[in-house]
């Protein structure tokens, strides 16, 4: 018998609580963590997100009739408690893949983290991760080209690549800006790489920019005879700019460009991914203010979602948090995103924040990049850490030394070349790191100026957001 | 200033300054590395594999052949006498060893073993 029409305000988990409910291979999974207003039933909290990142609203409309809402919603099939925290839950929402546009993160980031996150009955709300099924992963077109082909393309192998990100970050000239990317490069790195705030300011231009940063890749590979690369920035006001930008980069031969995902926003990411598989070209991601949507352990998007959903719109490279630098991350989380980066598939592993088996199918990897506040004295652990499919970005680690960055670039390349001949041998490198980096310095001047200049250096603050585990 | 080294590194002087990516910043391998380095490659279950070029040519993706990658070989020995045969047959070649991972198709390493003369 067909439904009649009863106007008036219902409790969301009449509709929406459904502990019952089997989720299907082909949903989209969600886990919320929420903190309720006081007084609220977990179980009504959990639908109401069910409901407001779904098909529902604060009342009953008649035109809810005109359709099967039983099949489009959400379902909200699961409540845990938070580890450690009683002020919060977990919750687990189902959400039937038709809901949303094949290939479009953006539509699940709208549904998913939308309306929802500003609902009355909610103090604080937080989205820990997505389990995007395989169904819906073939519909992205993902990262342009994946580590394979990267190292093919930079012919590096067996070693994680090694990145420099040029400083003063602001009010360099074109052409001293190309002089310090030149200085890199012929000293030992593989990439140099645009600040996230170098656009096109009136201080140094774009086109001028990559016109002497191409120069200096040139004249690094004629030099040493190895393959070089700058991260050219395309980040730009619109994306009919950015193409812009991306399309000169491809013709003076620049073999990497860079875009910032979550400030450029992701549909114009996801068309300049779409743009570097037709054209050759690899793509570096930024992920500048992500610490705004992920660092509060209570609200926001936790960045192993981000993760996924960079995968999805596609990128080569992304900054993952370096475990031992200058910025925040948490090791056994830091160690989960990277998996979800690099790995076909990753298991359900609570200890590493990761709340689902997640299916990659045949997408591509996508290289985690270490930076902020490494030197040289880091080099054991982050090799340890972050292995081969890496690239390990050092600017002040670089530019700082005092002999100038092509000595810097020498240092760290020597330092990296000796932890992976040591770590091939098998020595374990966070325990005799000291040891590798000591030896290697005898035949390298430029290594023992770098780790007499930083040994002091540490950074030794608390993580703000850690994994959820018991404390009491 | 006098604290400052210069960067020794030119256009002309490519004995100094040309470089074959993995290991090429380090002192050449002692034999014992190498011996270390191959069984590395072996452990991780890679096939071995030489490949030789003329300096002249080594910017190119393609490297010539010795023989064919040593499918399944694990004897460290024979994996370098290998590389001694070809050493004999292109004594100024640069010669490197890969390691091909087939499930990653890719490789897992590559070192070169013997550093041409220089141009």
């Amino acid at each position: 018998m067909a439904k009649v029409y009863d106007a008036g305000v219902k409790e969301y988990r009449e509709t929406y609580w459904m502990p019952e409910y089997t989720p299907k291979d082909t949903d989209l999974l969600a886990c919320f963590k929420i903190t309720p207003q006081e007084g609220v039933p977990r179980e009504e909290v959990a639908a109401a997100v069910a409901a407001e990142s779904s098909t529902g609203t604060w009342t009953t409309v008649w035109t809810d009739l005109l359709t099967d809402l039983d099949y489009y919603k959400g379902r909200a099939y699961a409540i845990e408690d938070v580890p450690g925290d009683d002020t919060c839950f977990y919750a687990f929402v189902a959400y039937p893949i038709d809901l949303f546009e094949e290939g479009s993160v953006v539509n699940v980031l709208t549904s998913l983290v939308g309306n929802v996150f500003g609902f009355k009955a909610l103090r604080a709300l937080r989205l820990e991760d997505i389990r995007f099924p395989v169904a819906y992963v073939m519909t992205c077109n993902g990262p342009p080209q994946g580590i394979q082909v990267e190292r093919d393309i930079m012919n590096k192998y067996g070693r994680p690549m090694l990145g420099c990100t040029i400083k003063p970050k602001l009010g360099l000239s074109a052409k001293n800006y190309g002089r310090a990317c030149y200085e890199g490069l012929r000293g030992g790195l593989d990439f140099t790489k645009d600040d996230e705030n170098v656009n096109s300011q009136p201080f140094m231009r774009w086109r001028h920019r990559f016109d002497f940063v191409m120069e200096a890749i040139q004249k690094a590979e004629a030099e040493t005879g190895e393959r070089k690369g700058h991260y050219l920035n395309v980040t730009a006001p619109t994306s009919d700019e950015m193409m812009k930008r991306a399309e000169y980069a491809k013709e003076i031969g620049a073999p990497i460009i860079m875009h910032d995902y979550l400030t450029g926003g992701l549909s114009a990411n996801t068309q300049l991914a779409q743009w570097c598989q037709d054209n050759g070209m690899l793509l570096h991601i930024h992920r500048a203010m992500h610490a705004v949507l992920d660092r509060n352990p209570h609200h926001g998007i936790h960045f192993r979602v981000l993760t996924k959903v960079l995968r999805l719109s596609g990128g080569d490279h992304l900054h993952s948090g370096t475990v031992v630098g200058k910025l925040e991350g948490d090791r056994d989380a830091t160690l989960g995103w990277i998996d979800i980066m690099r790995d076909s598939y990753i298991k359900e592993d609570r200890s590493r924040g990761i709340f689902f088996d997640q299916d990659w199918g045949s997408m591509p990897g996508v290289i985690p990049v270490a930076s902020g506040g490494i030197h040289v004295w880091h080099m054991p652990a982050l090799v340890s850490i972050f292995g081969d499919d890496s690239v390990l970005q050092f600017g002040g680690g670089t530019l700082g030394h005092p002999w100038g960055n092509a000595a810097g670039a020498a240092a760290n390349r020597v330092a990296v070349e000796a932890c992976v001949e040591a770590r091939n041998q098998g020595r374990e490198l966070e325990k005799e790191g000291k040891d590798i980096l000591t030896a290697a310095a005898r035949h390298s001047p430029e290594l023992g100026a770098a780790m007499d200049t930083w040994k002091e250096i540490k950074f030794e603050f608390d993580t703000v957001d850690k994994i959820d585990v018991a404390h009491k | 200033m006098s604290d400052v080294q210069d960067y020794k590194s030119s256009l002309s002087d490519a004995d100094a300054s040309r470089k074959f990516e993995t290991f090429s910043y380090l002192p050449p391998l002692t034999a014992e590395s190498t011996r270390a380095q191959i069984q590395y490659i072996v452990d991780k279950g890679w096939n071995p594999g030489i490949e030789h070029t003329e300096p002249d040519n080594a910017s190119g993706n393609f490297w010539y052949m010795w023989k064919l990658p040593m499918f399944g070989e694990d004897n460290v020995d024979t994996i370098l006498e290998e590389l001694d045969n070809c050493k004999k047959a292109h004594p100024n070649n640069h010669i490197r060893l890969m390691g091909f991972d087939n499930f990653a198709q890719s490789a897992g390493a590559a070192m070169v073993i013997y550093r041409g003369v220089a141009v």
